[in-house]
C-alpha cells in the first residue's frame, strides 16, 4: 500500500522538520507537495522519503540575491505512484551549507556537484565535491547573479 | 551480485592500472571519458568524468526572454528534440496558463512519437555497432531517413527540431503528411519482424546480452534512472502513463516492462516501444480532429512570480523542466533535469566487476546522449 499524501504531509507537520508544508496544486504547479525545511533537516527528510521508496529526481539551487539567501531544492518522484515532493532549504549566501544527502541517494552525488559547480553551495559530507561539468580549476560559480561572463 | 563479479574476484591478480577510456572513443557516442581501474580483464572500479560538452543551457535560459529559449531546448538531447520542446512549452503553458487547442496536442503527440521511434533506431544501430554488427545500422539509418523526410516537412528541419510553440505548434500538418505517415507505419511494421527475426533472436547477440550488466530496480531508484532503463528492470515506470500529459490519457498503448534487468531486457523494451510508438501514431491520426493549431498567447509572456514544474517522457527517460520567475520576461531559474545524466551515474556502481567488454555492451545500453548529460 503506496503511502498517500496526506499521511506524508502529516509526517512532515507533525515532526518539527518542516517549517511549512503546503499542498501545491498539480495542475499549476506540476507538483502535489511543497516542504520547506532547516538545512540540517534535509537529510531526514530524504531518509523518510526514500523509505517510502521515493527516488530523487534532481537537486538544484537558486540564488536570491537581493533576499541575501541561496536556496537549495531537491525533487522527488515515486517510481509507482504520481507523488511528486519538493523540498527546499534557504542557506545565508554568504557561508551556503547543506549536509549532503548522498548517503541516502548515491544518485545525488553527482547533483549535489553540479549544483556546487553552479552555484558554490557546499554540501558538508560529500565524499568528492570536485568540479563535474565546469573544467577542473573552475573557481567561479556561473548561476549566482552577480556573475557576469 | 553478478556471476561476473564471482569470477574477477577469484581472477584477481592484486595488481591493478589504469585504463582510461576516451574522451574520443567510438563507443562512448560522443566526447565522454571514463577512467577504469583495472585488473586484467576486469573492472574494478569506474569512474566517468563528464562536463566536455558543457554549454550551460540554464545561464542561456536566464539572459533571454522564453520565446527565444526556445531553439535552445532541441540542442540539448539531439536525438529527442521534440521531446524537449515539449517539456519547456509544457512548463510555459502550465505557469502561464494557456490553452492548447486539441489538435495542436494530436500533432505534438504524432511528431514526439516519430522522434522517440527515430531516436530507438539510431542507439539500435549504434548499439549493434558497439557490439561489432556493422549491418544494422545501415537498416536502422534507412528508417530513420524516412521519419526525418516525415519531420522535415512539418518542421522545416531534420535534427533540432524547435516546432513546438507556447500554446501549439508553429504550423499545421503539411498536404500528404498523414497518408505518408500511415505509409511509413505500414512499412516499419514488416521491418521489426525483420529485425526480430535478424537480430533480435540471434544467439550470438543473445548470448552477448542476456544476463549481461544486471541493475536492479532498487539500484534505478537510488540513482534516479529512468526511461528504458527502468523498464528494462521490471519497474512500468512511463511519464506518459503515471503522470499523463498531453493527450496521452486518450489513447490506449502499453509500457514494454522486462523483469531481466540486464541488457537485453533494455534492448527488448525499445524494440517493443517502436511498435507502440506506431500505434500510439496511428491511434492519434485516427482521432487527429480539425481545428487550430495555436492558442492564445499574449504578445509579451511573463509567467506569474513562483515556481513551475513539468515533466515528459523523452527517448532516454524522464525529462522534467523547472522554471523560477520573478515576473519578467526570462525565468529567473530554468532546470534542465535529464534523463541521460541519471542514468549515467549508475554506471560506476553497475560496471564494477564487469569484463571491460560487457561494461561497453552495459553503457551501451544505457543509450546515453552526451550532450543531454553534460548541457
Amino acid at each position: 500500500m503506496p503511502t498517500t499524501l496526506e499521511q506524508i504531509k502529516e509526517h512532515f507537520s507533525g515532526t518539527g522538520c518542516a517549517l511549512s508544508c503546503a499542498p501545491a496544486d498539480r495542475a499549476v504547479k506540476g507538483y502535489d507537495l511543497d516542504v520547506s525545511a532547516n538545512a540540517g533537516d534535509v537529510v531526514s527528510a530524504a531518509e523518510y522519503l526514500g523509505g517510502i521508496g521515493f527516488a530523487l529526481d534532481t537537486i538544484t539551487g537558486v540564488d536570491w540575491i537581493l533576499q541575501n539567501e541561496m536556496e537549495v531544492v531537491y525533487d522527488y518522484f515515486h517510481p509507482a505512484s504520481p507523488l511528486r515532493i519538493v523540498v527546499r532549504t534557504r542557506v545565508p549566501r554568504a557561508n551556503p551549507e547543506v549536509p549532503t544527502v548522498s548517503g541516502v541517494f548515491p544518485g545525488a552525488n553527482w547533483h549535489e556537484r553540479e549544483t556546487h559547480d553552479f552555484f558554490g553551495i557546499r554540501f558538508a559530507g560529500h565524499p568528492n565535491l570536485i568540479p563535474l561539468l565546469l573544467p577542473e580549476d573552475a573557481d567561479y560559480h556561473p548561476l549566482r547573479k552577480d556573475f557576469n561572463a | 551480485m553478478s556471476a561476473s563479479f564471482d569470477i574477477a574476484a577469484s581472477a584477481k591478480s592484486g595488481e591493478t592500472f589504469v585504463l582510461n577510456l576516451g574522451p574520443q572513443h567510438p563507443a562512448a557516442h560522443g566526447v565522454l571519458r571514463v577512467k577504469m581501474t583495472m585488473d586484467g580483464e576486469y573492472v574494478m572500479r569506474s569512474e566517468p568524468v563528464i562536463g566536455y560538452i558543457h554549454r550551460m543551457h540554464e545561464k542561456m535560459g536566464e539572459n533571454r526572454s522564453l520565446a527565444k529559449f526556445l531553439p535552445n531546448t532541441g540542442r540539448i538531447d539531439y536525438l529527442s528534440a521534440l521531446h524537449y520542446n515539449h517539456a519547456f512549452v509544457g512548463a510555459v503553458e502550465r505557469a502561464a496558463r494557456i490553452e492548447v487547442p486539441p489538435r495542436a496536442e494530436f500533432i505534438r503527440v504524432i511528431t514526439s512519437e516519430l522522434n522517440r521511434i527515430s531516436s530507438h533506431l539510431v542507439w539500435w544501430g549504434a548499439f549493434l555497432l558497439d557490439l561489432g554488427g556493422f549491418t544494422p545500422l545501415l537498416y536502422a539509418f534507412d528508417d530513420r531517413e524516412k521519419i526525418l523526410d516525415l519531420l522535415e516537412g512539418v518542421t522545416g528541419s531534420r535534427l533540432t527540431y524547435c516546432y513546438f510553440r507556447f500554446g501549439g505548434v508553429r504550423d499545421d500538418l503539411d498536404e500528404g503528411f498523414v497518408e505518408r505517415t500511415r505509409a511509413f507505419i505500414a512499412q516499419m511494421r514488416p521491418r521489426l519482424k525483420m529485425y526480430r527475426q535478424l537480430v533480435t533472436d540471434n544467439i550470438i547477440l543473445r548470448k552477448r546480452l542476456e544476463n549481461i550488466g544486471p541493475i536492479s530496480p532498487e539500484l534505478c531508484r537510488r540513482y534516479g534512472a529512468t526511461g528504458p532503463v527502468i523498464r528494462g528492470s521490471g519497474v512500468p515506470y512511463d511519464v506518459r502513463k503515471i503522470e499523463p500529459y498531453s493527450v496521452y490519457s486518450q489513447l490506449d498503448f502499453e509500457v514494454p516492462v522486462y523483469p531481466e534487468g540486464d541488457c537485453m531486457g533494455r534492448y527488448r523494451v525499445r524494440m517493443d516501444e517502436i511498435a507502440q510508438s506506431l500505434r500510439i501514431i496511428e491511434q492519434a491520426l485516427d482521432k487527429l480532429p480539425d481545428g487550430p493549431t495555436l492558442g492564445k498567447v499574449p504578445r509579451v509572456l511573463k509567467l506569474p512570480v513562483g515556481d513551475v514544474c513539468y515533466a515528459v517522457e523523452a527517448a532516454r527517460g524522464r525529462l522534467m523542466v523547472r522554471i523560477v520567475s520573478d515576473g519578467k520576461e526570462a525565468a529567473y531559474r530554468l532546470k534542465l533535469r535529464t534523463p541521460s545524466f541519471s542514468n549515467m551515474s549508475l554506471f560506476e556502481e553497475a560496471s564494477r566487476g564487469m569484463l571491460l567488454a560487457d561494461a561497453l555492451a552495459l553503457m551501451g545500453s544505457l543509450d546515453l546522449v552526451i550532450p543531454d548529460i553534460d548541457r
